[in-house]
């Protein structure tokens, strides 16, 4: 194959990924400013991320998100991978059409309709509108990521491991903690940590599910956004993405770590 | 493999077993279908029918505000009289309004332009991508996925402060002297169009690449060998070969743009009418529930075939993946 890799190539990907961190890049400089205006540089401080730690409500806000996003994710992934499971294993059941529509749908469901029909949902069944409601709205969208990941992880599986342990008399349930669930377990670490990710960003569907007390970070940074600019909304992004990028870069080197270890393992059981 | 040999010995383990334990196995594999399925049913489909419901109602000022339709309380008399107090009203209020069918046109093209212009920037980085030397490509592509992880609030925020009057970019370019007066780019359409492309980026470049990358190069080069020029080889080899991943990608882009909410709230005005935007105020700001379910309702049909062409794209390529 020709590989060489030509001039046009390298402009396209070094422009294209320009594209997608110089804003980023700008807005944690900008963070460290002195000056009060965002866009002129007046000398290095770090004093905005001494006055975010004592913002009390973007604090609290920050708190509540991250409990939010540690629990639907926790549960999104459980539910995701049960319904990856579903759709993979199960290629005939009753409303399969309709449960691969309701997997499928929502990863390009508009915000706005989500957010609004979960509200009247709640508001239908009588249950007040405040940290749990948005926890369960954020199951419900994340766990269709997490399915189609997982999903995805499932469809290239091979399936003779598993029948292997079967036939050596390991019950299905045995079969599938020790043998299809450390195979598709970097799928599950990814799918969790897609739908923390994506939990910790909604601020269209907290916005509708949320009540008085359960002010998400996403709506916090939004309120102040709406009023302006300022270095410690820059400050408090900056963090974010600190955190998000250290734990994507960590996950896949574990996960890259674990697939040489397979491969490495497979190699042995081919040889002895 | 032995592969072949496996389903005969598998119905010879099962039929070995006790009955108690086959049923248990056989609740435990419909309880993986059980558990998601109820969940999406209740907090997705349901939800919608709600929504739908609401939409036929009247608005009044209570909590929740409206009027209560179709209670199934009253039983089957009580259902009937239900259906004929249903109203169109919020829906020929719709129509009626060419607020609203502004909104939904200028959606509609606003997310075409912007698909359109993110396929027009994801192609040459995707192909770039998938040409790039085998060893690099895993990075490359985590480098496209990471800012897609990072906040999208937080991406478009930072677009203010680039492209807002006294921005970076002004700055910038008043600086080298290619202006004369900043430019207004902010609460315009270009604005939105620079946030959309910018967040859905990753969405078009990823099943770009994954359907570049899959292409066997040696096609390109017996084009070549028979004369053809490198540019006529890509239109008619490459770029039909990529067709899957540029509908995926387009869809991706195309569908949430169409409802999008914070791009048009925070680099728009009040004049770049998008729909999304306006069952937000119809909601928090106008306080009616009603017209903001008729408002979703016709946002969904208009989606319906896009959301459908996409869905099916998505078993296909599930089935092709088995």
């Amino acid at each position: 194959m020709n590989s060489t890799w030509s001039r046009f190539n390298i402009t396209a990907v070094t422009l294209g990924l320009a594209f997608l961190y110089l804003p980023i890049v700008l807005l944690v400089i900008f963070s460290f400013n002195a000056s009060k205006l965002v866009t002129v540089w007046g000398g290095f401080s770090t004093k905005w991320y001494v006055s975010l730690f004592h913002n009390q409500g973007l604090m609290d806000a920050a708190w509540v998100t991250i409990r939010v996003g540690l629990i639907s994710a926790s549960v999104a992934t459980v539910l995701g991978t049960l319904g990856a499971l579903a759709l993979t294993r199960y290629t005939r059941f009753r409303g399969r059409m309709l449960f691969s529509g309701m997997i499928f749908a929502p990863l390009v469901m508009p915000d706005v309709i989500t957010g609004l029909s979960l509200l009247l949902l709640f508001v239908a069944v009588g249950l007040d509108r405040g940290f749990y409601t948005v926890t369960l709205a954020h199951i419900t969208f994340t766990m269709c990521f997490v399915a189609v990941v997982v999903q995805s992880r499932l469809v290239t599986f091979d399936r003779s491991l598993e029948e292997a342990a079967m036939d050596l008399g390991a019950p299905p349930v045995r079969t599938f903690f020790q043998i299809t669930l450390p195979v598709i377990a970097p799928a599950i670490i990814s799918g969790w940590m897609l739908a923390f990710t994506l939990s910790l960003d909604d601020l269209v569907v907290a916005s509708f599910t949320s009540g008085p007390g359960a002010t998400t970070l996403p709506m916090k940074i939004y309120s102040q956004v709406r009023l302006g600019v300022t270095p410690e909304i820059n400050a408090a992004c900056t963090i974010l993405i600190g955190i998000v990028t250290a734990s994507v870069i960590a996950a896949s080197i574990v996960n890259k770590r674990r697939e040489v270890q397979r491969l490495r393992d497979e190699q042995a059981a081919q040889r002895g | 493999m032995t592969n072949v040999a496996l389903p005969a010995a598998d119905t010879a383990t099962a039929a070995q077993k006790p009955l108690p334990a086959r049923l248990a196995a056989a609740f435990v594999s419909r309880l993986v279908i059980i558990v998601p399925y109820v969940w999406l049913l209740f907090f997705f489909l349901i939800p919608f029918l709600i929504v739908f419901k609401i939409s036929l109602s009247t608005t009044a000022i209570a909590m929740p505000p409206y009027a209560p339709v179709l209670g199934f309380g009253d039983g089957i008399s009580g259902f009937i009289d239900g259906l004929k107090q249903l109203s169109f009203d919020n829906y020929v209020w719709l129509t009626q309004d060419a607020l609203y069918f502004n909104a939904y046109i200028t959606s509609v093209i606003v997310a075409g332009i912007s698909t359109f212009l993110t396929l027009l920037i994801g192609y040459p980085i995707a192909y770039g991508m998938a040409r790039a030397p085998a060893s690099l490509r895993p990075t490359l592509l985590m480098m496209v996925i990471l800012p897609f992880w990072t906040s999208f609030l937080i991406r478009v925020y930072a677009w203010i402060g680039i492209l807002k009057p006294e921005g970076l970019l002004n700055q910038l370019l008043l600086g080298i002297g290619v202006i004369q007066e900043p430019l207004i780019i902010t609460n315009t359409y270009t604005a939105i169009f620079i946030g959309i492309v910018y967040s859905y980026l990753p969405f078009m470049v990823l099943p770009l690449y994954s359907s570049l990358e899959k292409m066997d190069h040696s096609l390109i080069e017996a084009a070549q060998d028979l004369g053809c020029q490198p540019i006529a080889a890509f239109w008619k080899i490459t770029f039909p070969l990529s067709i899957p991943g540029v509908v995926a990608g387009c869809l991706l882009v195309f569908i949430p743009a169409v409802g999008e909410f914070v791009i048009p709230d925070l680099l728009g005005s009040s004049r770049t009418l998008m729909i999304g935007k306006t069952l937000w105020t119809e909601f928090f700001t106008n306080r009616d529930w009603p017209v903001s379910s008729a408002v979703a309702i016709i946002l969904l049909l208009v989606l319906i075939v896009p959301i459908v062409f996409f869905q099916n794209a998505q078993a296909r390529a599930q089935e092709a993946g088995r």
